[in-house]
């Protein structure tokens, strides 16, 4: 088959494949230790369930999937765990990651293995579960678990499975060489992918720089119905999005994923590490990864132990530290430079590149842009990377978004043909950082106005809610203070006379009073002047009404955001304080009367 | 071992923006060689004068906004306006014209909008109209070309870039150039102007049409070294062309003159390939380019037909450059993702 669309753009870098691909794949020597960061896959770190000083079998998990989106870790080789702890992990960010640390006993005795042969009679969901549980990812780059992208919705109709076998990447071999070498894998494999998704379409797109992997991979499809397609060579071919359009002329929706027009991508090595897994029952423990670069004696591809120190790798192929200028973990155009050789390799680890000075010279100082459009012709999105440099310099994030910059991908196209050398992509991964960042602090400023409200509503609510208890015990006060009164009033005939400080004797006097008040009598109590115990009362109650009043000013200021909001929250506890002071007062006269 | 770490990608082509302007000032080399030998040495004179005052006032520029004044001169951008300029004006111009063009190209135009990239005109044709404005007179004192048997002897030359020619001896030795002579023209056919005049060559004016193709050829030259694309040159030479013959009648005295006429005549293949293909000022889209190079090509015609100057290459750039922001925004291109995806094949085989 002919790929059926070519996608906008595209550059020409030079290749460098052949040096890697002199000699067959090796088997890399038995580090003294194996890092394995918790965290080598999109989504949630696995959970370690090993503890340090224990002893572990080849293949044993020692790290199981923490979330549905997770992805288990095993025992590269039988060995003692002797730590879990921080060590520097191949990222980006350049930092530190919790990892397992094993100690090799150079023993590779195995853990029992669950090999299944005839995976045709399992049911979907066991084969799911087999490939989830051997902890596999994509291995080209992304590292997304290859059991949660395998498992689509049984909505999503997926008719075209697509192998990525382009390797665009200068200098990166991997694929290459694995399909050379185990290609009856590859097609296992995708046979047990096909069983999986059931697509009516198979297609393996390779780039046509590869003609001895061409040739063994149209061997072992033979008449299979997987069909190999050669594209031209031509970067970023290799990127899902890129190799889709190529080999469908369909283009993945802004924003969507493949699967929303049928289609599912898969790496070749992921291929193979599914064979691995489900017919030899072998999980993901180990990767085929480029080592090259001219400060490097002998460039070559390894099978590598995940945890194997980088420093390790390259002392195989004879890496002059002296004469190497920087390392990079993938490739030339989307790898990224590590400060440190002592990282280990990954899942995703597919090229450790060791250039020297000369290989790769560092950019010359950023000149102006001047709109020559080369980056425009050479985008593969088919942005427009002049006009989102310009944008992201002046930080006019609505428009960057406007230009479409989470369309980019990242690739570095504009950025290599660039003649005034401006760091492009930088420039856009600094503004997506930054376009992201102000979106979470919008959610965060979102949920805080939430909160606020809520705890407004809540507190008017209490407020009511007080106010009521407090009527309803002014109102139990007073009924109770009347049927004592009327109690009082029948039993006095009975009653022995007090002396005056008695409280009973008062209550009597004052139930007269009342008594006297109510009949039109007004000598007792009218002419007298209000008691001190009437004064505090009074007193709380308009301190009361004030305060509420006060509390209801406040509040309406904080929401409107009044600059009187402060001023009225003093006022709130200076009035706090004296109905207080009030309520002490008519406790005091209380006891008094 | 800490090793250094730097950003992605970490290969980059060749090419710079310091070897983008080279290769153009190569490709202005046969146009000069073409303009000398049928115009005398006053265009050498215009191009060192240009030269030295460009690079004097660049450095005073970038020293006056505290830049490094090495790392942005060796952009030889300020050389290219010096070329380009130079070469547009009337051979052996004195050199205070010179200095006024590039004192409007180079401080005006360039440096006081923010400096290379940030022009929104093309300094040299800033510089270009600004002179014809101000001194019509010297800006038309076009010399004749060799064919016509009074070239303009060295001396002569070095004696107008100095400015010391008394004005009657420029008059004496001033022509009017193929353009002027088709436009001041009303009463004969075209072809007997042909006769008269001994300006005119074959097809575009005596000198004139070798030195369009020189400029041609270095156009094609930095096309094929992909230095622009095809879009925009194409587009404004296939306008001029269209524009020219629905506007010919086959040689009567209204006649605007055949395409291949406007096509070797006058700035046309200088601007075509040296100014419209301007990145900084030119439209960026391949659709963009297009619109922006026909529009040119058609006010070019326009304005040498109706207009009232001796060339409108100038004027036609200057008037796209400022609507180069509104073609941009009308002509982005569709980006990978968006609208016309196609679909799953619903059914299942
Ligand atoms: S390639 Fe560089 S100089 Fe050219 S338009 Fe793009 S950003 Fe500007
Ligand atoms: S890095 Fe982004 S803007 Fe640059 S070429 Fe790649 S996709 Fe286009």
């Amino acid at each position: 088959m002919k790929p059926l669309a070519t996608f906008h753009g595209g550059i020409h870098p030079p290749e460098n494949k052949a040096q890697s691909t002199v000699l067959p794949i090796a088997g890399a020597s038995l580090p003294d230790e194996l890092v394995l960061p918790l965290s080598q896959h999109i989504g949630a770190p696995a959970r370690p369930c090993v503890e340090p000083g224990q002893q572990v079998l080849k293949g044993e998990c020692i790290a199981t999937a923490a979330t549905a989106i997770s992805a288990p870790l095993h025992a590269p080789t039988s060995g003692t765990i002797s730590a879990i702890e921080e060590r520097p992990v191949p990222h980006p960010s350049g930092g530190t990651g919790l990892c397992i640390v094993i100690r090799p006993d150079g023993e590779q005795r195995w853990a029992p293995r669950h090999a299944c042969a005839a995976w045709q009679d399992l049911p979907r969901d066991q084969l799911l579960a087999q490939i989830r549980a051997a902890g596999i990812v994509g291995l080209g780059g992304a590292g997304f678990p290859t059991a949660v992208k395998a498992g689509t919705r049984p909505d999503r109709i997926i008719d075209t499975l697509i192998i990525n076998a382009a390797e665009c990447e200068p200098y990166i071999t991997a694929d290459d060489m694995l399909m050379r070498e185990r290609a009856a894998a590859v097609v296992s494999g995708i046979e047990i992918l096909r069983h999986l998704v059931q697509p009516a379409t198979i297609l393996i797109g390779i780039e046509d720089n590869k003609p001895e992997a061409i040739a063994a991979l149209q061997a072992a499809t033979g008449n299979s119905g997987i069909q190999v397609v050669t594209i031209p060579t031509l970067y970023p071919s290799g990127g899902e999005k890129q190799l889709i359009k190529i080999l469908t002329a369909r283009e993945v929706p802004s924003g969507g994923l493949p699967a929303d027009i049928g289609v599912l991508c898969q790496n070749v090595g992921t291929a193979v590490a599914i064979h691995d897994a489900v017919v030899e029952g072998r999980p993901l423990i180990s990767r085929i990864t480029t080592v090259t670069g001219a400060s490097c004696q002998q460039p070559r591809n390894y099978e590598v132990l995940i945890g194997t120190p980088v420093s390790h790798l390259l002392a195989l192929a004879g890496w002059d530290a002296k004469r190497c200028d920087r390392l990079i973990i993938g490739g030339p155009m989307m790898g990224f430079s590590v400060p440190d050789a002592a990282v280990p390799v990954v899942k995703t680890t597919n090229c450790i590149l060791a250039p020297t000075r000369e290989e790769l010279p560092p950019p010359p100082p950023a000149q102006a842009c001047i709109r020559c459009g080369l980056c425009a012709e050479a985008c593969p999105a088919s942005l427009l990377p002049q006009q989102l440099y310009w944008f992201a310099r002046s930080g006019e994030h609505d428009k960057l978004e406007a230009h479409h910059l989470f369309d980019c991908i990242e690739c570095g196209a504009c950025s290599y043909v660039c003649p005034s050398s401006i760091p492009l992509v930088q420039y856009y991964r600094a503004s997506k950082a930054e376009i992201r960042h102000k979106q979470r602090e919008r959610e965060q400023a979102e949920r805080a106005r939430q909160r606020f409200e809520a705890r407004q509503e809540r507190m008017a609510r209490e407020a009511a809610e007080r106010e009521a208890r407090r009527q309803a015990r002014a109102a139990a006060a007073a009924a109770a203070q009347a049927a004592k009164a009327r109690a009082d009033a029948e039993a006095r005939p009975e009653a022995p006379i007090q002396p005056a400080a008695d409280p009973v004797q008062a209550a009597i006097e004052r139930a007269r009073a009342l008594r006297a008040g109510q009949t039109g009598d007004s000598s007792a109590a009218s002419s007298t002047a209000p008691s001190p115990r009437q004064q505090a009362e009074q007193k709380v109650s308009t301190l009361e009404a004030r305060l509420t009043k006060a509390r209801k000013r406040h509040e309406e200021a904080v929401a409107g955001g009044e600059k009187t909001a402060a001023a009225l929250a003093s006022v709130v506890e200076k009035l706090e304080q004296q109905l207080a002071a009030a309520r002490a007062e008519l406790e005091t006269t209380e006891e008094q009367t | 071992m800490a090793q250094q770490t730097l950003s992605s990608p970490h290969l980059r082509g060749a090419l710079t923006t310091a070897r983008v302007m080279q290769l153009v000032l190569l490709a202005t080399v046969p146009g000069i060689i073409a303009l000398t030998w049928h115009f005398g040495i006053g265009t050498l004179l215009n191009l060192a004068w240009a030269c030295s005052f460009a690079v004097a006032l660049e450095a005073a520029m970038l020293r006056l906004r505290k830049r490094p004044i090495g790392f942005y001169l060796s952009d030889c951008s300020a050389l290219v306006t010096a070329v380009l300029l130079a070469v547009a004006l009337p051979p052996a111009a004195p050199w205070w014209l010179i200095a006024v063009g590039m004192l409007a190209a180079i401080v005006f135009a360039k440096h006081l909008y923010g400096g290379m990239g940030y022009n929104p005109f093309n300094p040299a044709m800033v510089g270009y109209v600004v002179l014809l404005i101000s001194f019509p007179v010297q800006m038309t004192a076009w010399v004749p070309p060799r064919e016509s048997g009074a070239l303009l002897g060295a001396m002569e030359a070095i004696q107008r870039s100095l400015a010391l020619a008394p004005q009657a001896q420029i008059d004496a030795v001033t022509m009017a150039t193929p353009l002027d002579l088709l436009r001041q023209n009303s009463a004969l056919l075209i072809e007997d102007l042909w006769q008269q005049n001994p300006q005119f060559g074959q097809w575009g004016g005596a000198g004139w049409e070798w030195v369009n193709l020189a400029f041609l050829a270095g156009g094609l030259f930095l096309l094929q070294r992909r230095i622009f694309t095809w879009h925009a040159p194409v587009a404004m030479l296939a306008a001029l062309g269209l524009m020219a013959a629905l506007f010919y009648d086959g040689g009567s005295s209204a006649s605007g003159g055949s395409p291949l006429f406007h096509w070797l005549s006058g700035a046309t293949m200088l601007g075509a390939f040296f100014i419209v293909t301007d990145p900084v000022t030119s439209a960026v889209s391949t659709r963009g380019k297009l619109i922006y190079g026909a529009a040119i090509g058609v006010l070019v015609y326009l304005i040498r037909h109706w207009g009232n100057y001796p060339d409108a290459v100038a004027f036609a750039v200057l008037l796209l450059n400022f609507a180069a922001p509104f073609i941009d925004y009308y002509t982005q291109p569709r980006v990978y993702g968006h609208g016309a995806t196609r679909p799953a094949e619903r059914e299942k085989s």
